[in-house]
């Protein structure tokens, strides 16, 4: 007698722990040839809300890290993922993409992690100032996180879109709340196994599957919300992010990129998601006119 | 605030007492009867003003399409100055057509080493007229001379000057990109800083490539359009810079514009919220800097005569009209006493009255609506049990002024700790420990500046990085400088003016 295959449940990910939706809802995902692949979690704007709470709690230990420390986490996630290479492209196969396809997918996803783990403790530097200023005070301008960013992944790369957009936010210090690609899932429940593995505190990146018809009026008007990150291409939702987004005066971007291509890894979508702060001190005067060098 | 600063610290201050009755058993100083300031008014004979202004559209004064004009008038005496053109959508429209114009034409093009020589030529107009600008940004918007002529006037020639220099070095800006503008900024600016507010926004748009419609506060047009007879005068290229007066219509019809690219706007967050919802879906840039209400932390350990100083210049600098204004005092339960014994003392000496009189701290109220506004903000915090302190000056019985005020005893949830009033209102509030006090000054929807008083380095390094705000003084308060980024966290917007991070929202690659 064959043997009975063992089919896995795809969960959710909120605040470290991989729950099922609260809305005790699915949406049934199939193969290329009609078979049924897996039942995905529809979440719920509870869902949402428990993610955000997750992510909020999450945020003063994770931004307040020492930014080596980041760098290091974000190198074990890309170890992880080598470790772990064969399931993501066998998923990816699963749900559509050719072997070449799928394992270009997932090296450039690794190799992008291992991009921004560098990243963690040098865009400081480069975006960082001390500043000039003509009167006897201390001035310099240091880049913090913007703090909990939702963000809606891109629809047709579940993977490299995914990593391409979470890598950047959570290397500058971050949280975030995720809605993955609703036809292209599995592979943000998997990478979120990878996540509960590789040392990233619980609540740094929370990961909901469902609609965007549910849920992105919730992720662009929550009040504790600060940014939103969009990597889709429909012109009514990207225009609605921003009106409900102004209640809180949220960040909200478009991020409309060919994730396959190089160029779309760069500080400069770091520094989308960073404040930049600066401080004042005075400098005593008394005695500036003895100084010799 | 140099008079009177000399005169407090000359003094034994911890003698002085507002109280009648200690003030009869201790020798003090009282500065109404012993000491009195004979008036230093600055002249106004050397100024140039019309009656009426145009529009400055493409270079030249026009008169509006509207054909309608509204008065400005000086808030100290409500005598009105001069008519101000009140532009409508055609004039708008004409205003955006001409940045376009000019944009593509001209300014776009024109190398950045020659850009920069333009904005270098602004830079020093502005320097040789200072004393005509700094005379009529106080009869128009009624802030003390003493503060448009040392603060307002030199930072805005010096923030032409700053990025002037950039014009040509923008690719050392931004590491492996070539920034090349954005097209046309419409720029919306506030009425307490007119003339400063002017050049944060017209310097770096110029400097990256871009060009500008400006639109200045109904309340303070002037020094924007003295503004435009320079840039008149300088030869900048015709409609390169082109300033609009107006209401709110007027400013709505700019972001509404389809020719703009670029969105630049400071004032409250309610407006900033309508213009992020009318630019949804148009692909317009927009850098909003909006109210703020920021927590001025004084702790056991500050040094207290210094950090007195620096709340009365936190609250009351520019009659508290100031987005970063040190709004609420958060004193440590330690010295919580002392600190207000001695604010109240320094609240007493403050020279309240004629704005052009250089002896005076805190001048008039921009306007009878803001007066409005802050009173019913007094009455607010009164209802909700605060209690109110205001010093005993008496006020000038024209124009429009306000007694620097204090509230005690408020509390998180009060809206006179909530909400932003832009006036000389102070509310205080008393903490224990670190934690509380940070909990407290991130407690608001507001990010957009922080105050921290203590003598100790490693607690300066722990508050300044916790505070949820832009810009951070520690051991001082309301400084300003052209390489200084100034922003804000949360709802008090996004973007950056000044400094090298003030070129990133005036570019694209």
């Amino acid at each position: 007698m064959p043997r009975v295959e063992v089919l896995k449940t795809y969960k959710i990910a909120i605040g470290g722990q991989l729950p099922r939706t609260e809305s005790g809802r699915y949406y049934p995902l199939t193969g290329k040839n009609g078979t049924p692949l897996a039942n995905v979690s529809l979440s719920s704007r509870k869902d949402l809300r428990n993610a955000v709470v997750a992510a909020r709690s999450a945020c003063g230990g994770w931004s307040g890290r020492a930014a080596f420390n980041r760098g290091q986490i974000l190198y074990r996630i890309a170890e992880m993922m080598e470790g772990r290479k064969a399931q993501f492209i066998d998923e990816l196969m699963l749900q559509g993409s050719s072997r070449a396809a799928a394992e270009k997918e997932v090296t450039m996803s690794i190799d992008r992690l291992v991009y921004y783990s560098g990243w963690c403790d040098k865009y400081q530097q480069s975006f960082g100032t001390v500043n000039p200023v003509a009167s006897s005070h201390f001035n310099f301008s240091v880049p913090e996180p913007t703090g909990v960013v939702a963000i809606v992944a891109p629809e047709e790369s579940g993977l490299l879109g995914l990593v391409s957009v979470v890598a950047p936010c959570i290397a500058g210090g971050n949280t975030c709340v995720v809605l993955a690609s609703e036809q292209r899932p599995l592979s943000s429940i998997t990478f979120a196994e990878v996540l509960a593995t590789s040392d990233v505190p619980g609540g740094v990146v929370n990961i909901l599957t469902g609609t965007t018809k549910e849920l992105l009026s919730h992720f662009a008007s929550h009040m504790d919300v600060n940014a939103l990150v969009y990597c889709r291409h429909d012109a009514a939702e990207k225009m609605s992010i921003v009106q409900l987004g102004a209640g809180n005066v949220k960040r909200t971007m478009v991020w409309e990129k060919d994730w396959t291509k190089d160029e779309q890894e760069n500080p400069y979508l770091l520094l989308e998601l960073q404040e930049i702060k600066t401080t004042w001190h005075p400098i005593e005067n008394i005695g500036a006119s003895g100084a010799k060098y | 605030m140099a008079a009177a600063v000399a005169a407090t610290t000359s003094s034994d201050i911890n003698s002085m007492s507002t109280s009648s009755t200690k003030r009869s058993a201790v020798p003090s100083l009282s500065f109404f009867k012993d000491w009195t300031y004979v008036p230093a008014p600055e002249s106004s004979d050397h100024i140039h003003l019309k009656d009426q202004y145009g529009l400055f559209i493409n270079g030249e004064f026009v008169r509006p399409h509207s054909k309608r004009y509204f008065d400005t008038i000086n808030p100290a005496t409500e005598k009105k100055i001069a008519e101000i053109a009140d532009a409508d959508e055609k004039d708008v429209d004409a205003a955006v057509t001409a940045a376009a114009n000019a944009s593509a034409k001209i300014w776009k093009r024109m190398p950045g080493k020659e850009r920069s020589k333009y904005i270098y030529r602004i830079a020093r107009m502005i320097q040789e007229r200072a004393r005509e600008f700094a005379v009529i940004e106080t009869m128009d918007g009624g802030k003390p001379i003493r503060e448009s002529r040392d603060v307002d006037v030199p930072l805005a020639a010096n923030h032409f000057f700053y990025y002037a220099g950039w014009a040509d070095k923008l690719d050392y800006a931004f590491p492996n990109r070539r920034p090349q503008p954005l097209g046309v900024a419409g720029q919306i600016i506030p009425w307490n800083f007119p003339l400063l507010m002017a050049a944060w926004k017209i310097a770096p748009a110029l400097a990256c490539g871009n060009t500008v419609v400006l639109k200045p506060a109904e309340t303070t047009s002037l020094t924007a359009l003295k503004l435009a007879e320079i840039i008149q005068e300088s030869g900048l290229p015709a409609g390169v810079v082109n300033i609009v007066t107006g209401f709110g219509k007027t400013g709505a019809a700019i972001v509404n514009h389809p020719g703009v690219n670029k969105v630049a706007f400071t004032g409250s967050t309610d407006v900033g919220k309508i213009i992020q919802k009318a630019i949804a879906g148009t692909g317009k840039k927009a850098t909003l800097e909006l109210g703020g209400k920021a927590a001025n932390i004084v702790f056991d350990d500050a040094p207290i005569d210094q950090a007195v100083e620096g709340i009365v210049n936190g609250i009351f600098f520019n009659q508290g009209h100031v987005c970063c204004a040190g709004s609420r005092l958060l004193v440590q339960e330690g010295v919580a006493e002392i600190v207000i014994r001695k604010l109240k003392d320094r609240m007493e000496t403050l020279i309240v009255g004629d704005p052009m009189d250089k002896n005076t701290d805190i001048g008039a109220i921009n306007s009878k609506e803001q007066l409005k506004k802050i009173n019913e903000y007094i009455s607010i915090g009164v209802n909700e049990g605060a209690e109110l302190y205001q010093s005993s000056c008496t006020l000038p019985s024209k124009g429009f002024f306000c007694k620097p005020t204090l509230f005690l005893n408020t509390s998180q949830s009060h809206r006179l700790v909530q909400e932003e009033i832009f006036g000389p209102v102070l509310a205080v509030q008393t903490f224990r420990t670190v934690e509380e006090a940070i909990e407290k000054a991130n407690n608001i929807p507001y990010g957009l500046s922080a105050g921290i008083w203590t003598d100790k380095g490693s607690k300066i390094f722990n508050m300044t990085s916790k505070m949820r705000a832009g810009v951070v003084w520690a051991n001082t308060y309301n400084k300003f400088d052209p390489t200084s980024p100034f922003g804000g966290y949360k709802e008090s917007g996004y973007g950056r003016e000044g400094g090298l991070h003030g070129l990133l929202p005036y570019v694209q690659w």
